[in-house]
């Protein structure tokens, strides 16, 4: 862990209530995809922890949903404030799987470290499937940027069926009938654990929660799990499925 | 000339009077990644009991203006774990005086408790919890009855020779009544003050934003609530206090030792600002310089 101040590149609305922000400066202890940043809003006490969705050797993105008063605040920021992070946080995905046909599976704002995992085992040379859900057609986003990393099997789910695949990511798999080695999902927990009971290969989930700190001190994010308790923000925030405790 | 810093707890001479609250600072461990704990006056451990306990379910954490609502629930790895595990753990990387954190659920749990505690040579002051309010039929019970404090003060007393500190809660209508009883049962000094009980609504969905409905409020909001009790109990007891409770600047520190605190505990701070206590230390010659204090000790309690 370490406290940056990193200044915004950009933060732009891409559909109602859901952002991307993009911020330049010291990101090294950034190390794996699925980690997360804990980000200080003014005048509220405590950071608010966003998923990392892409990152390099100097920037990273953040993707985020407006769904109170420290996210509305974290929208009305603007290019070239600085802000306040404590980087590098939790464990983020595995990325060295032995396995080759990987599916990815999102739900809403739960996309969001899927991206740069995506792009990640795209690099290893991994087959992907990637399943993006959205309740409705008006709430998807990303679509594009997933499309664009070149992965040929980007699927759109909508539970209303507006768009692509009507029903949940479980709809998707039993129609596609296909096998996969392994899968990584982070969005709602009935969505994880739908997943976790439909597919069969092994896999790894992205939780959270309201933290206190993130970074270890508080216990205020600790689950049982089949290990143990274990802290979302420090063992977590991804955890292999057989060690969640549904 | 040099600003002296050191203070006096029940003959255990700490550096500085900066400590970092129980529950705040896990263990030691993680926080000794980001800077060197040795610069602290002291640790207080996460608290622990008899058994190993989970705590309360998630959520257990909201938000406050100037603060931050925690039902945690005394979650630890039990105190056998803490003796064989997390002390060994923590005396690699840490050098100076431990203050372990106890609480129980009956006057028998915290005897228990303390007698094997009693034997960590580097734990050097036994801090009593009675005062968490996130766990029934225990915690804070204790910290509301000045005869139940008395009773688990004489308890602990009996089964070690290390000094003992009661940890008070807010809770109560006359707190001055609570810390006579504890010094009359033989306390060795008191910590004040544990969180404050709180609750927050989420009115959208119309459900408490807490699993358990409420927790212990603190943060900087705390901080005047704190003062004021410090001043209480110290203008009636004699014994030394710890004075904790939204504790965020050097200039805290000094404003708690004035009102009577030999040495000060920082809490939730160090979840919003992992570099508070390191940054507090530092701070703390530059701001006595500036009120012209040459020794932290000649300002303890100097408001009557």
């Amino acid at each position: 862990m370490q406290r940056v101040e990193l200044k915004i590149k950009y933060n732009r609305q891409l559909i109602p209530n859901i952002y991307e922000m993009c911020l330049e400066g010291d990101v090294s202890d950034i190390r794996q995809p699925g980690q997360f940043v804990n980000v200080a809003v003014d005048n509220l006490y405590l950071r608010r922890p966003l998923s990392v969705c892409d990152y390099n050797e100097h920037e990273l993105t953040l993707l985020y949903k407006v769904v109170g008063r420290g996210t509305t605040r974290l929208s009305l920021m603007h290019e070239g404030q600085e802000v306040d992070i404590l980087s590098g946080l939790g464990n983020g995905f595995t990325t060295d799987v032995p396995y080759s046909n990987i599916l990815l599976a999102g739900g809403g704002i739960g996309i969001a470290p899927l991206y740069k995992l995506a792009k990640e085992l795209k690099s290893r040379g991994k087959k992907l499937s990637v399943a993006l859900c959205f309740n409705t057609e008006s709430e998807i986003f990303y679509d594009t940027a997933f499309k664009e990393i070149g992965l040929n099997d980007v699927y759109i789910v909508t539970v209303d069926g507006s768009r692509g695949h009507k029903g949940f990511v479980t709809d998707l798999i039993r129609q596609q009938q296909q096998m996969f080695g392994y899968f990584y999902a982070c969005g709602p927990m009935p969505m994880l654990k739908a997943l976790c009971q439909e597919v069969n290969c092994p896999g790894e989930v992205s939780l959270e929660a309201r933290m206190g700190c993130g970074f270890g001190i508080c216990m205020g994010c600790s689950i049982e799990t089949t290990k143990g308790s274990q802290r979302i923000c420090k063992e977590g925030p991804v955890f292999k499925k057989e060690d969640v405790v549904w | 000339m040099v600003a002296k810093t050191s203070v006096n707890l029940s003959g255990v001479y700490l550096d500085n009077p900066v400590i970092p609250a129980s529950g705040t600072f896990g263990f030691g461990k993680e926080m000794a990644e980001v800077y060197d704990i040795n610069i602290l006056g002291s640790i207080s451990i996460k608290g622990t009991t008899r058994q190993a306990r989970y705590g309360n379910p998630l959520p257990r954490i909201a938000e406050g203006s100037c603060g931050v609502l925690n039902s945690v629930g005394l979650q630890n790895p039990g105190v056998d774990a803490v003796v064989s595990t997390e002390l060994p753990e923590l005396r690699k990387i840490f050098r100076k005086p431990i203050i372990a954190n106890i609480s129980g659920f009956s006057i028998d749990d915290y005897a228990y408790s303390c007698e094997k505690i009693d034997k960590e040579k580097q734990v050097e002051i036994i801090e009593v919890n009675i005062s968490c309010p996130n766990v029934h039929n225990g915690g804070m019970a204790f910290g509301t009855s000045p005869d139940m404090a008395a009773k688990v003060t004489a308890a602990v007393k009996k089964v070690t020779t290390k000094p003992v500190y009661v940890k008070l809660s807010p809770n109560v209508t006359d707190i001055v009544s609570i810390a006579r009883a504890c010094e009359d049962a033989g306390a060795d000094g008191l910590t004040l003050i544990n969180t404050i009980l709180g609750m927050r609504i989420d009115i959208q969905r119309r459900k408490p934003v807490l699993a358990q409905k409420m927790g212990g409020y603190s943060g900087p909001a705390i901080f005047p609530i704190a003062v004021r009790m410090v001043y209480q109990v110290a203008q009636a007891c004699h014994i030394p206090i710890m004075g904790c409770g939204g504790v965020a600047t050097a200039e805290d520190v000094i404003e708690m030792m004035m009102a009577g605190a030999t040495a000060v505990q920082v809490g939730a701070e160090n979840l919003h600002n992992p570099y508070v206590c390191k940054e507090i230390i530092e701070q703390l010659p530059v701001v006595m310089n500036r009120l012209h204090i040459d020794s932290l000790e000649d300002i303890i309690g100097i408001i009557k």
